[in-house]
């Protein structure tokens, strides 16, 4: 299938990625170039054959219902570039 | 006494238990070469000598009371850093992920640390895992200890080199499509892909979550196996971890040494053009040297093998893609500095954050999932995976493993690599089938090439049939000596 | 131009687990921010999702009680977008093969006629966390508590045609998933929401027409005024020569008015497909049968028993049953006292306007059916009156199980004056006080009884029989 200017930029802004011109240009050459690979896979009769999306057929894996406790919050949120006691912080969602 | 730092880890324990050293000296005299070596190699990106130091004399003192007798206890072992460590830095080998220190250990080191084995550090590796190189990493390229010119392989690139390099007795990797039997190959060390869902992936973060499985990277597939007996079972905390019939089982006791009947399969496709001259006959030989012991050993066709790298590279980009999203400079790690706004904010963020490689590893899978390409791409990859493991399947109803090149070549030379992806992808050919499907395959050292560079040889089972793998693995072991070479005598006399 | 408006509807519940739907935290309601979280759902680096059976259960009993078909075979899928709600960057949610199919719900509609509301599928999948706004600078906080909340998402066909609809509809399934005891179904505390597609055409048009999705929509009232306004702004639009936008809009309750979401927030690439972490899940034959046998009864069958057993009429029985609390509450008292349709009258008169003043939910009514059953006692042998009965109501739906009814009524004496006596007293003393009314009865105009009446009832505090003070003010008169 071939890609264009258009489709890597699509992608990207979807990526939450950023490229400059010259960036995606050169993504294109090398997205196209392995695009371009995993074409052969359309010659490959999957006619009736159900994509495998778990390999070994196990079944319902599930937990008990039980409470357990959290965790320290402040744990849970140090990590965060920015954040205040409760919470980390984003710049504003809404206007 | 002879140097610690050749023993292998079971050698370690031996001398541990039996009173020879103690644990806090073998992992001081560990610390010590990789202090000496590292600053060349650099396999590690972070090195915890203290909290190790102080773990060795809590272990040794459980060793004396015998409330620790394993085979590994008191053994210091080296993590890939894409394994969470609570409390340790854990990076990815990405800027992205900053300082970031997990509250919470993986399941695996919690299983290492109730086994009494030390860790020492976290290795080096391709950004997220992503490549066959380790030249990706934010924290620079680990080099080969047996040509410091060359590429360890990758993603476990730390990995291997720190246990070929004597900075390391044994060591954790991750493999999503070769990142542990492709470094492994080309360091001249032995490593283990297990079954799929043999091991937890809890706190391994994640590259393409359907594909990972944590396997060991060790001297010989005596330790591999010991290391595997610490970190397999069915975790609660993982829901795609299996249930291990033989859980009570020990894969080291399991090693017989006896191949005879062994039906070991040769798939020609594997030995044709694009393979390197020496890799063939060095992989051919042990083939033969199988059949000595017993083996019978008969050519066979992979006829999808053509196929392996697209559906391999659309399934794991893809997952990729979705598992990286949840860096984008808001919970943990790095922030862009400067940004307008939410949106700008991710942007900033990911784009500064991630490495050239992961970025076109996220676009990649993101377009084959995106609206209009699904069909075409992601779901095709999965029917195919559908028809390779199939065609497994019934490989494994005639023979009980297939014998085939780790990689089709030695290690290439720094920056030989990173120029052509599409090269680099097509590398992974004999790696990534395994994963594809869910087995588990070994890779042992079978030769050097004329350039002293080692050479690999992969054992592939059937699901769950680690028995075989390993056994013929360690069958080989015992007549071999490939694996006993040293990297730093050779490197020395070069 | 007639015009026809055509709804569907997505309806999240959550449901009502101990634990979040992938880890081990409470999903208790509220709470100070981030303190009912731990790495898995916050999203943290390798951490994994294990699914809690309770939600496979309670999904598959509403799946069940809403007359769907259930797939043996269900997985998850991850529904991939950036939000800072939402830790992971992907909702784990079910696209390519939800656990339930082709539902339906039959509803009353305005004229009274039987109408089936198709429901397309329902799967399971998680919460959000919440964003809280700074109301200074440039920030915005985000509380993470109900990120892994289960939920389930309801899809209906788009068989709505009048908002009266959509409410009979929504009624319907909070009612189900009450009896079911898999939701609180709580709009106001967030645990039922519902999205409304809503577009509009041409009355005898087959076609659809474009269409709009408000989400945002926390009360019956509100999806009421959403529904409304949209569809005039829909038809105004066309009307004029212009066109509908597909878009998303948020509904903002307090401004009464919808507002498109932008554009960029519209381009929508959702990415889905499997789930890898989590093994798909299949429902046996035998589980899907033991679902079933376990399934309480519900509202429809419970009227058409209250209607048999407590001889209620259909209208009464609907609105009893609506809610199993309340029909909970009905039947033990009923059983108590054996005055079924008192029973029901107080609670239709009384109990639900209190409901309705205090904008209660249903559920939240704690009234015991000890105490109402004695108060019943109390009304029709007569100790206490018809007006007495009606303050003393309210003092019993707020008391709890203890409350001595008997004693009460001694306390503050609220018993019906039995002694004529009394009764003589005080309609002489009325009488002899008020000579104007007197003569005015007297020239016939009998209208002042009222007053008479109202006066004694006054001085009796409301306590006697308003028929028996009614006779003795007519006997007295007649005296004079």
């Amino acid at each position: 299938m071939k890609i264009t200017k258009e489709t890597v930029s699509y992608v990207a802004e979807l990526s939450r990625i950023k490229l400059g011109e010259e960036q995606t240009e050169r993504m294109l050459g090398e997205l196209s170039e392995i695009i371009d690979y995993m074409d052969i896979l359309s010659g490959v009769d999957t006619e009736g054959v159900e994509p495998l999306s778990h390999v070994f057929s196990i079944n319902n894996v599930v937990r008990e219902d039980e409470v357990k406790p959290s965790y320290n919050r402040t744990i849970l949120i140090e990590n965060a570039p920015e954040h205040t006691e409760q919470s980390v912080v984003v710049p504003k969602t809404v206007e | 006494m002879r140097d610690i730092l050749k023993m292998t880890a079971i050698e370690v324990g031996e001398a541990i238990r039996k009173g020879e050293i103690t644990s806090v000296e073998a992992t001081s005299a560990l610390l010590d070469a990789i202090e000496a070596a590292d600053s060349e190699i650099n396999a590690y990106i972070t090195v915890c000598r203290e909290a190790a130091l102080e773990q060795a004399k809590k272990v040794q003192k459980l060793i004396e009371s015998g409330e620790l007798s394993g085979p590994l206890a008191g053994v210091p072992i080296a993590i890939k850093d894409n394994i969470c460590t609570k409390g340790v830095k854990t990076s990815c080998a990405s800027k992205i992920l900053g300082d970031f220190k997990p509250p919470y250990d993986a399941t695996v080191i919690t299983r290492l640390e109730e086994a009494g084995m030390v860790v020492v550090g976290k290795l080096n590796m391709d950004e997220f895992a992503m490549g066959s190189t380790t030249e990706t990493s934010f924290y620079g390229a680990t080099k080969n200890p047996w040509d410091k010119n060359k590429v360890p392989g990758g993603s476990s690139g730390g990995a291997a080199a720190a246990v070929a390099a004597g900075e390391a007795f044994c060591a954790l990797g991750s493999d999503t499509g070769g990142s542990i039997r492709q470094p492994a190959s080309y360091c001249g060390v032995t490593g283990f892909k297990p079954t799929y869902g043999t091991v937890s992936r809890y706190g391994l973060i994640a590259y393409a979550s359907s594909l990972d499985q944590i396997g060991p990277v060790a001297r010989d597939v005596r330790d591999c196996a010991a290391i595997m007996d610490i970190i397999k079972g069915k975790d609660c905390m993982d829901g795609t971890s299996i249930e291990l019939e033989e859980q009570n089982e020990s894969y080291l006791q399991m090693l017989s040494g006896d191949v005879s009947k062994l039906r070991v399969a040769l798939p020609k496709e594997c030995f044709g053009e694009g393979v390197d001259d020496e890799v063939r006959s060095s992989v051919l030989l042990m083939a033969e040297e199988l059949k000595k012991q017993g083996a019978e050993v008969t050519e066979i066709s992979l006829p999808f093998i053509k196929y392996v790298i697209p559906t391999y590279y659309i399934m794991a980009t893809a997952e990729a893609s979705s598992n990286l999203s949840r860096f984008d400079g808001v919970k943990y790690g790095f922030r862009a500095t400067e940004y307008d706004g939410l949106r700008d904010l991710y942007e900033a963020t990911r784009s500064e954050g991630f490495g050239e490689e992961v970025k076109k590893r996220i676009l990649l899978g993101t377009f084959v999932l995106s609206s209009g390409y699904y069909d075409a791409y992601y779901k095709k990859a999965l029917q195919v995976k559908s028809i390779i493991k199939e065609q497994f399947d019934s490989i494994f109803e005639q023979y009980d493993v297939i014998i085939c090149p780790t990689a089709p070549a030695t290690a290439p030379t720094i920056g030989e690599s990173l120029s052509d992806s599409l090269k680099m992808y097509l590398s992974d050919i004999f790696t990534v089938s395994p994963n594809i499907a869910g087995l588990p395959a070994l890779s042992v050292p079978c030769g050097f090439d004329r350039s002293g560079m080692p050479i690999g040889a992969q054992i592939i089972g059937p699901r769950l049939g680690e028995r075989n793998v390993l056994g013929a693995g360690y069958a080989y072991q015992q007549v071999t000596d490939f694996h006993k070479r040293n990297a730093a005598e050779r490197s020395e006399t070069k | 131009m007639t015009w026809e408006t055509v709804m569907g509807l997505e309806v999240h519940v959550e449901l009502a687990t101990k634990s979040k739907i992938f880890c081990s935290c409470t999903t208790e309601f509220g709470g100070e921010a981030n303190t009912h979280c731990c790495p898995i759902c916050t999203g943290m680096p390798g951490t994994l999702p294990v699914l809690n059976e309770k939600v496979l259960e309670f999904a598959l009993k509403a799946g069940i009680a809403l007359n769907c078909d259930i797939t043996r075979y269900n997985k998850f899928d991850r529904k991939n977008y950036f939000y800072p709600d939402l830790p992971k960057a992907y909702q784990i949610s079910q696209l390519y093969f939800p656990f339930a199919k082709n539902g339906k719900v039959e509803i009353t509609t305005k004229s009274g006629e039987k109408k089936t509301i198709g429901i397309h599928e329902i799967h399971m999948e998680e919460d959000a966390g919440k964003l809280i706004h700074s109301p200074f600078g440039d920030a915005t906080y985000a509380d993470y508590n109900r990120c892994g909340v289960p939920l389930i998402e309801i899809v209906s066909e788009p068989d709505f045609r009048g908002s009266d609809e959509v409410i009979a509809y929504l009624e319907q399934v909070k009612s189900t998933l009450e009896y079911l005891g898999v939701s609180d179904c709580k709009m106001q505390e967030g645990s039922m929401r519902a999205d409304v597609n809503l577009s509009v055409r041409p009355v005898g048009s087959k076609e659809f027409g474009t269409r709009t999705e408000m989400k945002n929509i926390n009360s019956f009232k509100a999806i009421e005024h959403a529904i409304e306004f949209e569809t005039k702004r829909q038809i105004e639009l066309l009307e004029s020569g212009g066109r509908v936008v597909q878009q998303t809009r948020r509904w903002d309750d307090n401004k009464s008015k919808s507002y498109a979401m932008r554009s960029k927030e519209n381009a929508q690439d959702y990415r889905y497909f499997p789930e890898p972490d989590i093994p798909p899940i299949s429902v046996s034959e035998e589980r899907l049968a033991a679902l079933k046998a376990e399934q309480p009864e519900l509202a429809g069958p419970k009227k058409l028993r209250y209607i048999e057993q407590f001889g209620l009429s259909d209208y009464h029985a609907s609105i009893i049953t609506l809610n199993k609390n309340i029909a909970r509450i009905f039947e033990q008292t009923a059983e108590l006292c054996g005055e079924p349709k008192e029973v029901c009258n107080w609670i239709i008169g009384n109990a639900m306007y209190l409901i309705n003043e205090r904008s209660m939910e249903l559920g939240d009514v704690s009234l015991s059916p000890r105490v109402f059953a004695e108060f019943i006692k109390a009304i029709t042998s007569g100790k206490i009156n018809k007006s007495v009965g009606k303050t003393l109501f309210e003092v019993i739906f707020d008391s709890d199980d203890s409350f001595d009814i008997d004693k009460y009524i001694a306390d503050n004496q609220l018993a019906v004056i039995d002694d004529d006596g009394a009764i003589y007293e005080v309609v002489q003393a009325i009488i002899s006080a008020n000579p104007q009314s007197v003569e005015q009865y007297k020239e016939g105009k009998t209208k002042v009884m009222a007053f008479f009446v109202g006066q004694c009832m006054r001085q009796l505090k409301g306590k006697a029989n308003p028929d028996k003070v009614n006779k003795i003010i007519v006997e007295e008169l007649a005296k004079q």
